[in-house]
């Protein structure tokens, strides 16, 4: 038997060790995934805190409303509180595990509804360090993946995973993923650019387990190791299955949001 | 000789340098090396912010814009097809594929082009934002047409990334360099040279220039190294050359060079030690050291040879040559330092280096000449062959003067105050475009580009809104249009970045591409969703943070301006800032900056302070001279010597050339140090001719010719072929300073043989014209 485990070894070429890390890799994803199924809706309140590299701050005011899909990626409802000249602004996105999201934004001040028709995504949103891609459902077949292996992230044991995205329209040519190996949480995500450099490091802060099962982190820090900018985001107010339906996900409802 | 023949200090130093010749030879050589251990960590600082203090408040200011948005160091491709418009397949594939290689410059965040320009454009309720190129290769000629048509109207574009005739177009790539370490650029600089030459074989339809402020202070690193390189062997081999052929003794050429080397070990390895970076300006020190320290090997060379030759040992030689310079020497020494040490005024940072760094190498010269190279001559064998003594032409220059002083006298002062006349011709300006030799690539790729693209040269506002979003307040906009209007309609500006462009081509968008909706929205809060929607449908480095803070409060105004001197500059910056003030609220009346700015200004400052160090070189020199002369007439005459050959070199340069840039302000200070050499040797012994010898002025005047003429003509030789070297730099501020150099020490050279005598003649006391004619006069 061990010789026999030894042979297996000694033939085993790099390309099934890929694939190994490969399966090893989506294995972990989708447990993640599975573990966050079944929330249905949920809503939050975010502020989002912007600092530059002079130290300089800047806070906008959003609220969030997510709809679990069963088939498709959730549809996703952001509202504008603050600055005040974005007031009732309102950002509606169908994301999608394959192809391009659809996005619309209802303008109060032209009181119309444009859809946004861009394969961009990689752009930062609202000025911020987080770009569309970041912040949007994390769904598994938008990427590859490689295991990496075990590493301690904080004082907790985590998995290592390197995820490619499948996007061409991707700012990122891989993101480097911790899990935590008890609740399969993301603890920390490092961004490399296209050339391959790190730029960016999200960590994940305070998660609070909802309903007995659902983790979400209270705060999230994006440091941008080029420029030197921060962005942080701090949740509250979360709500799950709050009885929210696709009707609350459509174009008029957009105008109606508030 | 009126010497006491007690044995002086001097005689008793010399006879132990004999002495100890193995342990000072060992010694010297040991510690020098020691010291020149350090130079292996001397750094090249290739960063033009190096050009100015740390202080500086328009760096600050420029610093603080960066620090707002982004930083703006950047590469340009210019790519230009051989024949035909930007818009012909194969080049528009090109651009497209230069694009795209452009992401992957190590520290690239950053790429800009007219392909990947995001062009908006509405359907419906549909806002499409999109390349403006995309696949080049499949697209149809009336594709092309469009985006042509798109790319040469869009003020985003037109005269900054494409020309309106597009037949050269242009792909900035912004980079953001960790700032830790010296020429972090060079990697980035050698992969986009790699892309262009990649593309070049690609595509062998265009051509591709890089240019940029990444590219400029790579050119700055370029130069430094090439100086170091080229030019200090080149000044080694004529140094070699000039001492053989005047010497004729392999011995005192081998001793010279020692001496000369080991004067710029010793300058490169304390300057190391201190931490000093090499940077353009300071990287021709090593090539000055040298020029300087053969000065006094040669004086106390040629003395030992004269000694011998008039059938002294070699030993006594020495000694009674090291008697006779260690006072001159020491006293051209000292003057050449305090006039190297004035560049310290000046307020351009590489100049203070280049001041210290050559003072270290003067001191560090006399120290090896009054040790290591006698000890070095008593060492090695020397023999002299006999030689004619007599110096015709000398006397027969002496004659001359003495008989015509007064003509000779007339025609100096003409011509002194014709020269002097043609100063104000020159023009302070530093362009620093034009630092650099048009061989050089960077400075050809920027010529073309300004030629055939756009300016190079920025004028940076942040102009600040009344409150946090207040950048959309209708008020706001109108305003920062207005002032892009006015701005382009001034002379020397190309281009004008302007955030209302922007919001009124979203306008137009909104409004279903009405080309009358063309312009400001009516209210804060449509233009706060639109830059809202906006910025929602930029891809990863296309978007707005590097023109809009992340208040809203302020935005980015770029000028784009084409060849302006720096007096153009610095009226373009304070126009539009009383435009500001005269049209704008008070809380945007604010002030450009950027680099050209910033040099524009130093320029001035700079002049002033140069000034200032050199006037006070003059008196610290005078005082001297006065000192040593022991003689208040003949300190003040020497003034004369010592400033016309400034005076009318700086004359000549405003007939011939008439720019002046920091380099060229400090010659006057950093030549007075060594045209004072001239004047020292010429009337210490007009001097000892009358007080020791009893000679009349005539008859001092003739000694002085016939002692020392050969002696300063030579080294004035030596000293103008090593700034004549310097014109080899292909850094136009070295190769400027090298040559205004070049023409004040010949003029210091003619001012002492002709001038100076004819006022010394003519200015003698009344009572010895009777006296005079009566005394034979000694040939020397």
């Amino acid at each position: 038997m061990t010789s026999l485990l030894f042979t297996l070894l000694l033939f085993a070429n790099p390309i099934d060790i890929d694939a190994q890390a490969a399966q090893r890799g989506l294995e972990i994803a989708q447990e993640a995934d599975r573990r966050d199924t079944g929330f249905g809706d949920n809503v939050s309140k975010m502020d989002m805190i912007l600092t530059n590299r002079k130290g300089k701050q800047s806070t906008r005011h959003m609220r969030n409303r997510a709809l679990e899909q069963a088939d498709d990626g959730d549809k996703l409802l952001i509202l504008f509180d603050h600055p005040r000249d974005v007031k009732g602004t309102a950002f509606l996105a169908f994301t999608h595990r394959v192809g391009q999201d659809d996005q619309w934004l209802y303008l109060p001040a032209l009181k119309r509804v444009k859809r946004i028709s861009s394969s961009n995504k990689s752009g930062p949103f609202m000025g911020s360090e987080f770009a569309y891609e970041d912040l949007t459902s994390q769904e598994v077949e938008k990427y590859r993946y490689a295991y990496e292996g075990e590493e301690t992230v904080d004082g907790q044991a985590a998995f290592k995973v390197t995820r490619f995205p499948n996007d061409p329209d991707s700012g990122y040519t891989r993101q480097i993923v911790w899990y935590d190996q008890a609740e399969y949480r993301i603890l920390k995500i490092a961004y490399y650019d296209r050339k391959d450099s790190l730029l960016k490091t999200l960590t994940y802060h305070d998660y609070q387990q909802y309903l007995d099962k659902f983790w979400r982190a209270d705060r999230w820090l994006m440091v941008n190791h080029q420029t030197g900018k921060k962005t942080e985001l701090v949740f509250h107010a979360y709500a799950f299955q709050t009885g929210l339906g696709d009707r609350d996900f459509d174009q008029n409802s957009l105008k109606r949001a508030r | 000789m009126t010497e006491p023949a007690a044995p002086g200090w001097i005689t008793r130093y010399a006879t132990a340098v004999i002495r100890f010749r193995f342990p000072i030879l060992v010694f010297g050589v040991i510690g020098v090396v020691l010291l020149a251990t350090n130079a292996t960590a001397l750094v090249i600082n290739d960063d033009y912010r190096y050009f100015f203090n740390d202080d500086d408040p328009q760096l600050l200011a420029y610093n603080d814009l960066q620090d707002t948005y982004n930083k703006n160091d950047t590469i340009l491709f210019v790519v230009a097809p051989k024949q035909g418009g930007v818009f012909e397949p194969d080049t528009l594939a090109a651009i497209e594929a230069l694009t795209e290689a452009a992401w992957q410059i190590p520290f690239a965040t950053r790429v800009d082009s007219m392909t990947n320009y995001q062009h908006t454009e509405a359907e419906g309720d549909e806002l499409i934002v999109a390349d403006l190129v995309e696949d080049a290769a499949s697209l149809s000629s009336e594709q092309r047409a469009y985006a042509a048509g798109i790319a040469t109207t869009e003020p985003l574009l037109r005269h900054r990334l494409i020309n309106p005739a597009a037949t050269a177009t242009g792909i900035n790539v912004t980079l953001e360099l960790p700032g830790v370490k010296q020429g972090e650029q060079r990697p980035a600089v050698a992969r986009a040279r790699e892309i262009a030459a990649t593309m070049g074989d690609q595509f062998p339809g265009v051509d591709i220039h890089l240019t940029g402020i990444l590219m400029l202070n790579n050119a700055f690193d370029e130069a430094a190294m090439h100086d170091m390189a080229t030019l200090m062997p080149l000044m080694f081999a004529v140094i070699a050359l000039v001492m053989a052929l005047l010497l004729r003794s392999v011995s005192g050429t081998v001793a010279t060079l020692t001496v000369v080397g080991l004067s710029v070990m010793a300058a490169m390895g304390f300057t190391a030690w201190l931490g000093i970076p090499m940077s353009p300006p300071s990287s021709i020190a090593p090539t000055l050291i040298m020029t300087l320290a053969v000065a006094d090997s040669i004086h106390i060379i040629v003395s030992i040879l004269q000694q011998m030759r008039a059938g002294s040992d070699k030993q006594t030689a020495i000694i009674e040559s090291l008697r006779l310079n260690m006072q001159p020497v020491f006293l051209t020494s000292l003057t050449t330092l305090v006039g190297f040490l004035s560049l310290n005024a000046s307020a351009v940072v590489p100049l203070n280096d280049l001041g210290n760094i050559t003072s270290f190498g003067v001191a560090a010269a006399f120290l090896m000449s009054v040790t290591v190279l006698p000890a070095l001559v008593a060492i090695l064998p020397l023999r002299v062959t006999a030689r004619g003594e007599e110096s015709p032409l000398m006397d027969k220059l002496a004659d001359f003067i003495i008989a015509r002083r007064g003509p000779v006298l007339a025609v100096s002062v003409l011509v002194v105050f014709g020269f002097a006349a043609m100063i104000p011709n020159n023009e302070l300006n530093d362009e620093f475009v034009n630092y650099f030799d048009t061989d050089i690539p960077f400075r050809a790729a920027t010529d073309f580009t300004t030629e055939h693209l756009t300016g190079i040269y920025q004028i940076e506002f942040s102009l600040p809104a009344a409150e946090t979003g207040g950048i959309s307040e209708p008020d706001y906009l109108q305003t920062i249009e207005h002032f892009a209007g006015w701005y382009r309609a001034q002379a020397k500006v190309v281009h004008v970045d302007v955030l209302s462009d922007t919001m009124k081509r979203l306008n137009k968008n909104m409004h279903g591409g009405d080309a009358a909706a063309y312009t400001l929205p009516a209210s804060r809060e449509l233009s706060a969703q639109y830059l809202l929607l906006y910025e929602m449908s930029l891809p990863y480095g296309l978007d707005l943070n590097n023109r809009i803070d992340i208040d809203k409060a302020a935005t980015r105004f770029v000028v784009t301006v084409e060849n302006a001197s720096s007096q153009e500059m610095r009226d373009l910056v304070e126009s539009g800032a009383a435009w500001l003030r005269a049209n704008a609220p008070t809380h945007m009346q604010v002030t450009g900056s950027g680099i050209p700015v910033i040099f524009s200004y130093l320029t001035l400052a700079n002049s002033i302070a140069t000034f200032q160090g050199t006037l006070l070189a003059f008196l610290l020199i005078t005082l001297t001279l006065i000192i040593s002369l022991r003689s208040f007439k003949y300190g003040l005459i020497s003034l004369i010597p010592n400033l016309v050959p400034s005076m009318v070199a700086f004359g000549i340069w405003g007939l011939v050339d008439g720019q002046v840039n920091f380099g060229l302000t400090v010659v006057s200070a950093l030549s007075i140090g060594i045209v004072v050499d001239d004047t020292v040797h010429f009337l210490s012994k007009y001097l000892r001719a009358k007080r020791e010898k009893g000679l009349d002025t005539e008859g001092a005047i003739r000694y002085a010719f016939g002692t020392v003429g050969r002696a300063i003509t030579v080294t004035t030789l030596v000293l103008i072929l090593g700034f004549m070297i310097m014109m080899l730099s292909d850094f136009a501020m070295n190769e400027g300073m090298g040559k205004l150099t070049a023409i004040t020490l010949a003029l210091a050279l003619i001012t002492d043989f002709f001038m100076l005598p004819a006022l010394l003649l003519v200015l003698q006391p009344k009572n010895e014209k009777a006296s005079a004619p009566a005394r034979p006069v000694p040939a020397a």
